[in-house]
């Protein structure tokens, strides 16, 4: 890649992103550049797609669930191209590995409602803890289940009683307990990758 | 109901005959366990519980048809219920007094309606119903018959029909089975605390012994005999007020290498009695040394030639032993059921949703195994010493935690079994509360069937829905003990613990917080270590999440409030890493930005340090703590000002302080500086615990001189004005007292006037305080101005006053106390005006030694200052009988202060007449051979007095005295040499005497006390060897004449 280019981009992304060294963008750049050689070839349409942002979720982060892979994948995609230049790629990093709390708070809220409306429904929620529970006998009894607790869980973060979450709802919660952050899945890296990521892989 | 019930009720009535379940706390746990099954029974399976039973459960019940209301038809004498079966019968009909009931749902109303006797309606029902899952189920279900295939035969009937009663059947079977398994465990926790020795142990014990034993090299011992020949039913041979302390029997044994072991047979173990009194029909039952697990290790341990013979003789005697006793082979065998049924819960746990299929037919094993190893009769009588001993904690909870090594001396004697892992600062905290299951309030609260929802979610949820679970379960008042119950009693501690092995942090940290908060009740931290969660916890305090580690210090700090959790802390190693935590808080770099579950480093020790502070209250754990290097720790993180850290780590310091080795390390690490300067602190509690920690290490007198020059007495001095924190107040006074033994001190302590307010301390004050005040005065009396003082401000009265108490730590002190006001003749007229020397000589006759010997000490001062002491002394009827025989004590301390005693009394030539009636002179001679200094520097004194009376110089040569009293010469004490000098001075007056201390040498040992500085020595030895030299000379002249 062209040093001249690549020192441009630098500059232009640490105006924006402050938690991360120049270096350390830098070497996120060409980290991403290496990701997409592997994947997408064309150099002008520089991007990552869904699968490969998927795999680098999974192997680098350690997520597991498909569907809040794609949520988390919506949330890096800023401008909603189904793509994820070198711009949101390293913004989304920095929230994702250095993010303070009220940052990673509106990425989790952010990841958690899907249909941009600014409020977490009910629907939602039962789509997202769809899966929480262990098969039981009958899916009807799943069902219900897993209605029962989007009901708890409603009861819980749901302060103004508007039958949806909102950001400030969110927020009121996590504060109160900071366990409810990722409270409809996982969709932050786990501790221990936060700690070694930036060491092992950007330097 | 169920298998296991059955062999309960079965075993338990037994012994007796008719079928009726004792009362025991077994039994009484069982049950109540059944009653919450069944109460819940209706919410849980409501299916289930319309099933009707093939027969119905019919006995006598003592409910009033009154108590029904609706969903009853009532009448006078009977009572229907409106639910029917298909034929239109009602399902519970009670005809006064006989109660027919025939689904679980009609069972569960009647419990609920049943109210506080529900024990006793479960109880008559079970008695009445030997096999109720036969009533039930049909008698293809029969659990007493052919147990051990049951499970098949309702798989069987599974496949076999195809009705859908039999679905419902089955799963009352299953149902019934589950709870079999839980009952089974429950009782097997309780009966595996209970192993001890038992009569018949003991009897087959000796009965081997005893044939092993007769004259002749060979045998192991010369004879081995119990004290009394005769038995009772129950197969001890202790007397009946013994036996409710838990002695059986004694045994005397004659080895062949060292003299006769009179030993006491207790469930506890076997230790060395006192022997054989006097008059050789009693027996001293005070215990004399370590307990043993059994006869066996004992006299292996005293005897030598015991142990080796026993080897030669080993394989024989121990086949034998192996044959006849079952207690060896029977702990082994439980710990393995135990460990089986453990086993087969935890898989329980693990897939709960799946837990029915689990194999029925292997989950019975253990109930036979049991049935066939636990011996009924001896797990009834130790089940009601457990209750015994309990009921004497409770008491000695309730003294005083501060009345120092005394008391904890004599509740050492009184708990053996804790004697090694346990300190003198264990309290009430330790007391095992009676596991009562939600009894008093039949309508179960809201939050129950919530919380019971909860934890079905935190059983068959993922992480997501677990974590959502857990949260929403800390918005339940946890610290109220409906929840904390309701948790235990829907099977949500099992899961909780289960969480904090897995690799979930989040979890983790929510099954924490709630653990944390829950365990604040007493039955919920024993219901934690039974499930084994303390080593879990221990082994998260290595996790890399300060968090966790912070959580889990925490709920350790609470679950280790009493002694099993403390030794399995320590046992899991779990002082190491709490000790490692308190060096967390000294690490220079902290990240700048914390991660999102992290806490600070700081945190982390104020945590580890308040689990260490509960840990540090057995014996064992603060060995544990200081070989970790927790000291040093400890003291740096004492240089903090966090008052919330500060508390915890004073605490701890304050608890090990009891500890020789950790006084030495407190001075050593530089702490009393620091301990002082929390004094000044606003926090009461800190300065209570810093005060406490000072009046343990204040009994060293480095230490005492490092308070004063770190001018830690005006504190202490200013906070002695403040009197509402009784505790404090304890602790205050505590370390005053210590402090004062100082002399430096003491005059300190009247600059800052603490004198005047210590004596206005003296009334409506509890003892534990009053110990303290009381002994702080003894100390300061030993000077002229503070006596003046304490006289002055009122002080003796209250004094005197208190010498009627009972408390003995207290009695001590006052009779001390009182000793040194009596040194002032002004004193000692008001103390005689009060009556005070009758009340300090009737102490003499106090059981305690240390009581006894201190009233003994008192009066010494007592008699001297007294005006008219001889008439004073004469006008106590039988006291100076008494005073003589005190010098029968075993004690050397009552013995020297008997002695000290005798010395002022014999001043008085008509009460030296009459001691010298009672015998004083063989008794004292009887004394003489002692190689105690202190008691020969008395003994010496009163020997010197006796010989003033009529032929007592004489008498006591022929009692053989002289001779000891000259070796007393070549001690090192200038008191026993000044004493005995004056003695042999008195005595040389008698030629025998001459001539048997010539005979002893005493004549160049008294030659060089000729050449000592001490005046009064010097003429006495001159005069003494003026005797001697003068009866040689009497003799040569007669010789020669």
């Amino acid at each position: 890649m062209d040093q001249k280019a690549l020192k441009k981009l630098v500059e232009s992304i640490s105006k924006t992103v402050k938690s991360f060294k120049k270096s350390e963008i830098e070497g996120l750049i060409r980290l991403f550049h290496s990701l997409v050689k592997r994947t997408d070839e064309r150099l002008n349409q520089m991007g990552l797609d869904r699968s490969a942002f998927r795999e680098i979720l999974h192997s680098i982060f350690g997520m597991t669930d498909d569907m809040l892979m794609d949520r988390v994948f919506f949330a890096f995609d800023k401008d909603n191209d189904s793509r994820i230049n070198v711009n949101e790629w390293v913004k989304g990093l920095s929230v994702f590995l250095r993010g303070t709390f009220e940052e990673k708070l509106k990425f989790c809220f952010e990841v958690y409602y899907l249909n941009g409306d600014g409020y977490i429904s009910q629907d939602e929620i039962f789509d997202m803890l769809k899966n929480s529970l262990y098969q039981q006998s009958s899916e009807e009894e799943t069902d219900e289940g897993v209605k029962e607790l989007v009901e708890i869980t409603m009861k819980k973060m749901d302060y103004d009683n508007d039958g949806k979450i909102s950001f400030a709802d969110f927020e009121r919660a996590v504060k109160n307990d900071r366990l409810l952050l990722e409270v409809f899945g996982p969709c932050l890296p786990e501790a221990q990758v936060q700690l070694q990521v930036p060491t092992a892989q950007i330097s | 109901m169920g298998v296991t019930l059955t062999k309960s009720a079965q075993w338990t009535a037994a012994g007796r005959g008719p079928a009726t379940l004792e009362v025991t706390p077994l039994n009484e746990a069982i049950l109540q366990e059944i009653i919450v099954f069944v109460e819940s029974f209706l919410y849980m399976y409501p299916r289930e519980a319309k099933f009707v039973f093939v027969e119905p459960l019919g006995w006598k019940t003592s409910l009033e048809p009154l108590a029904f209301g609706s969903g009853y038809v009532v009448s006078e004498k009977t009572v229907k219920s409106e639910e029917v079966d298909k034929n239109g019968e009602p399902l519970l009909f009670l005809s006064v007094p006989q109660i027919k009931v025939r689904s679980f749902g009609q069972l569960s109303c009647l419990l609920y309606i049943a109210k506080d006797k529900k024990l006793k309606e479960a109880q008559a029902c079970l008695e009445a119903n030997r096999d109720p899952v036969v009533k039930i189920l049909g008698s293809d279900y029969s659990t007493t018959k052919r147990e051990d295939s049951s499970a098949l035969r309702i798989l069987d009937k599974i496949i076999k029909d195809d009705d859908p009663e039999h679905e419902i059947k089955t799963n009352i079977a299953m149902l019934i089975q589950q709870m079999d398994m839980h009952l089974l465990n429950y009782s097997l926790k309780h009966i595996s605390l209970e192993i001890r020795l038992n009569p018949s142990a003991i009897k087959n014990d000796v009965e081997l012994l005893q044939r092993y034993s007769g004259k002749g090299e060979q045998t192991v011992l010369e004879s081995i005999e119990y004290t009394s020949d005769y038995e009772f039913s129950n197969g001890c041979r202790a007397p009946p007020w013994r036996q409710i302390h838990g002695e059986m029997c004694y045994v005397l044994v004659k080895p062949h290498d060292v003299e006769a072991l009179c030993i006491t047979c207790s469930t506890e173990g076997v230790f060395l009695n006192g022997g054989k009194t006097d008059d050789a029909t009693e027996i001293n039952y005070e215990r004399k040394g370590k307990i043993y697990k059994d006869l066996i290790t004992i006299l292996r341990e005293k005897s030598a030639t015991f142990s080796k013979n026993m080897a030669k003789q080993g394989n024989t005697f121990n086949e034998e032993q192996q044959k006849e006793t079952f207690q060896p082979d029977e702990a082994p065998k439980k710990e393995e059921v135990t460990t089986k049924a453990d086993a087969e819960k935890s898989t329980l746990q693990m897939n709960p949703i799946n837990f029915v299929r689990n194999p029925i037919g292997k989950r019975l094993e253990p109930s036979l195994n049991w049935k066939s190893t636990v011996d009924l009769k001896d797990h009834r009588s130790s089940g009601r010493d457990t209750q015994e001993e309990k009921h004497a904690r409770i008491e000695k909870g309730r003294s005083s935690v501060v009345s120092g090594r005394m008391q904890s001396a004599r509740k050492a004697a009184d708990k053996p079994e804790e004697i090694l892992s346990e300190s003198s600062s264990e309290s009430e905290e330790d007391e095992e509360p009676p596991d009562h299951r939600q009894e008093a309030n039949a309508d179960l609260p809201s939050e129950y069937w919530q919380i019971q929802k909860l934890v079905k979610y935190l059983k068959g949820g993922n992480q997501t829905a677990t974590v959502i679970a857990l949260c929403s379960m800390r918005d339940f008042n946890l610290a109220q003990e409906t929840c904390q119950l309701a948790i235990r009693d829907v099977g949500g501690l099992e899961v909780l613990i289960n969480l904090l092995d897995t690799d979930e942090v989040k979890c983790k940290i929510g099954s924490l917080k709630i653990l944390k908060e829950i365990s604040h009740n007493p039955q919920i931290r024993r219901n934690i270590v039974d499930l084994g969660g303390l080593p879990i916890m221990v082994n998260i305090l290595d996790s890399p999440n300060k968090n966790l580690k912070c959580l889990a210090a925490e709920t350790i700090a609470n679950v280790a409030k009493f002694r099993r959790a403390r030794q399995a802390v320590r046992q899991h190693g779990g002082i190491t890493k709490l000790v490692a935590l308190l060096d967390c808080g000294q690490s220079p770099s902290e990240p700048p930005q914390p991660s999102l579950y992290e806490t600070r480093d700081v945190e982390v020790a104020r945590c580890g340090a308040q689990a260490l502070w509960s840990c540090s209250k057995s014996y064992a754990n603060k060995e544990a703590i200081r070989k970790a290097g927790g000291i040093p720790l400890l003291a740096r993180l004492l240089k903090t000002s966090h008052e919330d850290m500060l508390i915890p780590v004073v605490g701890t310091l304050q608890e090990c302080a009891s500890e020789e080795n950790y006084r030495a390390a407190i001075k050593a690490e530089r702490i009393i500086e620091n301990l002082v300067k929390n004094l000044n602190s606003a926090n009461e509690q800190l300065q209570e615990h810093c005060a406490m920690a000072i009046y343990q290490c204040a009994e060293d007198e480095e230490t005492r001189d490092l308070v004063r020059l770190h001018g830690g007495l005006k504190p202490l001095a200013s906070l002695l004005g403040k009197t509402d924190n009784k505790e404090r107040l304890a602790a205050v006074t505590g370390a005053i007292w210590k402090c004062s033994i100082s002399k430096e001190n003491v005059t300190k302590f009247r600059e800052y006037r603490a004198i005047e307010t210590l004596v206005g301390l003296l009334s409506d004050q509890p003892e534990e305080v009053l110990v303290n005040v009381v002994g702080a005065l003894g100390e300061c009396c030993q000077e002229y101005e503070n006596r003046v003082l304490v006289r002055k401000c009122g002080g003796i009265q209250p004094l005197v006053s208190l010498l009627v108490g009972i408390n003995q730590s207290l009695l001590v002190n006052v009779t001390k106390a009182v000793g040194a006001c009596a040194v002032e003749p002004e004193s000692m007229m008001i103390i005689d005006r009060l009556d005070g020397v009758r009340l300090l000589w009737s102490l003499l006759k106090n059981p305690h030694p240390d009581v006894k010997a201190s009233a003994a000490w008192a009066l010494c001062p007592c008699i001297e200052n007294a005006k008219d002491a001889g008439e004073m002394v004469r006008s106590f009827v039988g006291g100076l009988e008494l005073v003589v025989n005190l010098l029968k004590s075993d004690n050397k301390e009552v013995l020297a202060s008997v002695c000290a005693a005798i010395t002022n009394i014999a001043k008085d030539q008509e009460n030296l007449a009459v001691i010298t009636d009672h015998g004083v002179v063989p008794l004292l001679s009887k004394l003489a051979n002692t190689n105690n200094d202190k008691l020969r520097h008395h003994l010496a004194e009163a020997i010197a007095r006796c010989c003033m009376w009529g032929r007592n110089r004489v008498a006591f040569g022929e009692y053989k005295a002289v001779a000891p009293l000259v070796r007393y010469l070549k001690s090192d004490d200038t008191n026993v040499h000044r004493a005995t000098t004056q003695a042999l001075y008195q005595l040389s007056e008698d030629a025998n005497n001459c001539i048997t201390m010539h005979e002893n040498g005493a004549v160049k040992l008294l030659l060089d006390m000729v050449g000592s500085p001490d005046q009064s020595l010097q003429e006495a030895a001159a005069g003494c060897i003026s005797n001697i030299r003068r009866l040689a000379l009497a003799t040569e002249k007669a010789r020669y004449a």
